[in-house]
């Protein structure tokens, strides 16, 4: 295995933490403890860990959406969207049809959600490859345009009239995805197996299918794709399907595998912080695996800041995930640093050659 | 009629935090430089607005606060993007999560919660008059500016034809720079102004969405000055009008999308050409 991909990313992701640390001293904390609650929460017991994977299988999905739009050199922003309606649509198959038996009531629901969210980015792959319109924008207004939608949909025809909570009717049981054991009480469901699973296919397409070529061509050069007969505008609007339906992925461990129900207002951005997890594995599926799994840790760990130190909360996650995203960014500071490290080294050994 | 007036005057007050914010999109985004970050910069501006309101007693001051907290953050983001060409979405991206994050950090570090600062008392909020008059001197000032200045005319110049400017003798990236950074200090004087004009107080999740709303109205003004002042009005209307109209006809959330749909449809050209600076995003 070659070191030099991985090597960037773990520099970033030791940035990004060592600076975190560093801003929870300012605020009068230790940073060995917080380091220390930080690990313990994420990876102290068998329901800690449980918990780690728990919040890493969205993650998991929603850096994978992002991962093969980027592969075609298209920025989704907008998994927070696909992923709300996407998680409904599959939500909505789980309790109108209760009846299915389980494997097939399993892809029924997926079926569903992934069906909506993938039209859903389709939208925006439309725009992009027939209109131009650019899909960051356009995701974004997607986005809100999707909460307004869910919110309208959870509030009035699928409103669970048992509960004063802006929640839809529960999941048919046959819907439900079995917990792994082992874990204690934490909800980590079979829906992690799946999106370990999707995250090895997509590997493996990426690598050895014409598909998975085309998408790559036409994000590295969509000038030379075209002269080479690749027909662009249907990758862009095929890469952002897939994406949607990846995103809707997040409805199999939250609504399928643990709440039962749409809650409204579920998601913590799981969509943007997908984006991170995407940037910090560089778009590869097999270290989207890796870096969902140290975002989930990091999610598990500093819930645990709250309660276990005075002067930090929770929302460290977020500061340490803007300095890694900063770090993975400023390619052009690694790229400074690197150039002024070899040419320092350079004018020693010159020195020492004159000397 | 009092009602007319009524729905007006609070179109009018939803507006002016928006217009701050398209104002200072707007200077990024005509030199060329994407900024999705309006909404960390809100959120830094509220918070800094109501610390500073705080600490002197002075509305004034706290406004000066935020465009400080604007200036550095805007810096960050300038090096970032326009220096170190990273990616313009991950940056902002990155600079959004770092409000979200940093803010209640240290809201915690100052007051011990991470919830709501101090209520500031009536006296020394900023006056939402002012706020309103300020707000379309600042829109006067921009389109002024951008169209019948040198700055202005460089501005664009980065925008669309980074290399002209550059033969010039001018460098692109230093307007970038620069614009960038007065931007960022007017989208965070957008915070102030919702956090210590039309509240008391600077609030966890107060912000909630209103930077991306304000680069909705910029891009559904096809980033001129003018118009995304009536975008951003427009959009005050619409929010105006579902607080009148809580139980009416058209569900609220519906109501509530109407503003991202009607931009959708601009961008997608379908409403006349939405034309976006050349040079938006790209690192030369």
């Amino acid at each position: 295995m070659r070191i030099a991909p991985v090597l960037k990313p773990a520099a970033a992701l030791l940035t990004g933490l060592a600076l975190g640390l560093l801003a929870t001293a300012l605020a009068g904390e230790s940073p060995l403890h917080v380091l220390g609650v930080l690990v313990r929460g994420a990876f102290g017991s068998r329901y800690d860990l449980g918990m780690t994977l728990f919040y890493m299988t969205p993650l998991l999905f929603t850096g994978l959406s992002v991962s093969v739009a980027f592969r075609a050199g298209l920025f989704n922003i907008g998994a927070e969207g696909q992923l709300s309606l996407g998680a409904l649509a599959m939500t909505w198959a789980a309790f109108t049809f209760p009846s299915i038996p389980a494997p097939l009531s399993w892809a029924v629901s997926m079926l569903a959600g992934a069906t909506v969210a993938g039209a859903w980015a389709g939208i925006a792959g439309w725009l992009k490859a027939r209109r131009g319109s650019h899909e960051v924008i356009s995701t974004i207004m997607l986005n809100f345009i999707a909460a307004g939608l869910a919110s309208y949909a959870v509030l009035n025809p699928f409103k669970n009239p048992e509960t004063q909570n802006p929640e839809t009717l529960a999941v048919g049981a046959s819907h439900i995805l079995p917990a792994l054991p082992g874990f204690g009480d934490a909800p980590v469901s079979a829906a992690l197996l799946i999106g370990l699973l999707m995250a090895c296919w997509l590997g493996w397409l990426f690598q050895h299918t014409r598909w998975g070529f085309e998408l790559q061509t036409v994000g590295e050069n969509e000038n030379a794709a075209r002269m080479a007969g690749i027909p662009v505008e249907r990758v862009q609007i095929m890469a952002m399907v897939v994406a949607g339906a990846l995103a809707s992925g997040v409805g199999l461990g939250e609504v399928l595998g643990s709440a039962h129900r749409y809650k409204l207002g579920f998601s913590p951005d799981y969509g943007f912080v997908g984006i991170a997890v995407a940037l910090l594995a560089r778009g590869n599926p097999f270290g989207v695996i890796a870096s969902a799994f140290l975002f989930g840790a990091l999610h598990k760990g500093t819930t645990d800041l709250d309660l276990e130190t005075e002067h930090v909360t929770r929302d460290l996650a977020l500061v340490i995930q803007a300095l890694i995203i900063g770090a993975v960014a400023a390619e052009g500071l690694w790229a400074r640093l690197g150039e002024r490290l070899s040419s320092r080294l350079r004018s020693l050994k010159g020195r020492g050659g004159g000397g | 009629m009092s009602d007319l007036i009524g729905i007006l005057e609070s179109s009018l007050r939803i507006a002016s935090p928006l217009i701050f914010a398209a104002m200072g999109g707007l200077l990024c985004e005509r030199s060329g430089v994407i900024q999705i970050g309006l909404e960390g910069l809100m959120i830094v501006g509220g918070f800094a607005a109501a610390v500073g309101a705080l600490q002197t007693g002075s509305a004034a001051a706290g406004l000066a606060a935020a465009a400080l907290a604007g200036v550095v953050f805007g810096y960050v983001y300038a090096e970032l993007s326009v220096r170190f060409r990273a990616n313009q979405i991950v940056a902002g991206t990155g600079m959004n999560f770092l409000a979200m994050g940093l803010v209640p950090f240290l809201s915690k570090v100052l007051y011990e919660n991470t919830g709501t600062t101090p209520s500031l008392p009536l006296e020394q909020r900023l006056s939402w008059h002012w706020a309103v008059v300020l707000a379309l001197g600042i829109v006067a000032g921009v389109a002024w500016m951008i169209r019948s200045t040198p700055v202005g005319l460089w501005i664009r110049f980065a925008g669309e034809h980074p290399a002209a400017l550059e033969s010039a003798g001018i460098s692109p990236r230093r307007v970038r720079m620069r614009s960038v950074i007065a931007g960022s200090a007017l989208a965070a004087m957008g915070g102030a102004v919702l956090s210590i004009g039309l509240a008391s107080a600077y609030s966890r999740n107060m912000v909630a969405g209103r930077g991306f709303m304000a680069l909705t109205a910029l891009i559904f003004g096809k980033w001129r000055a003018w118009p995304a002042l009536g975008a951003c009005l427009l959009f005050g209307l619409a929010e105006g009008l579902q607080v009148r109209f809580q139980s009416g006809a058209i569900p609220v959330q519906l109501m509530q999308v109407l503003p991202y749909a009607l931009t959708l449809v601009v961008l997608a050209g379908f409403v006349g050409r939405a034309r976006a600076p050349q040079a938006l995003g790209r690192q030369d």
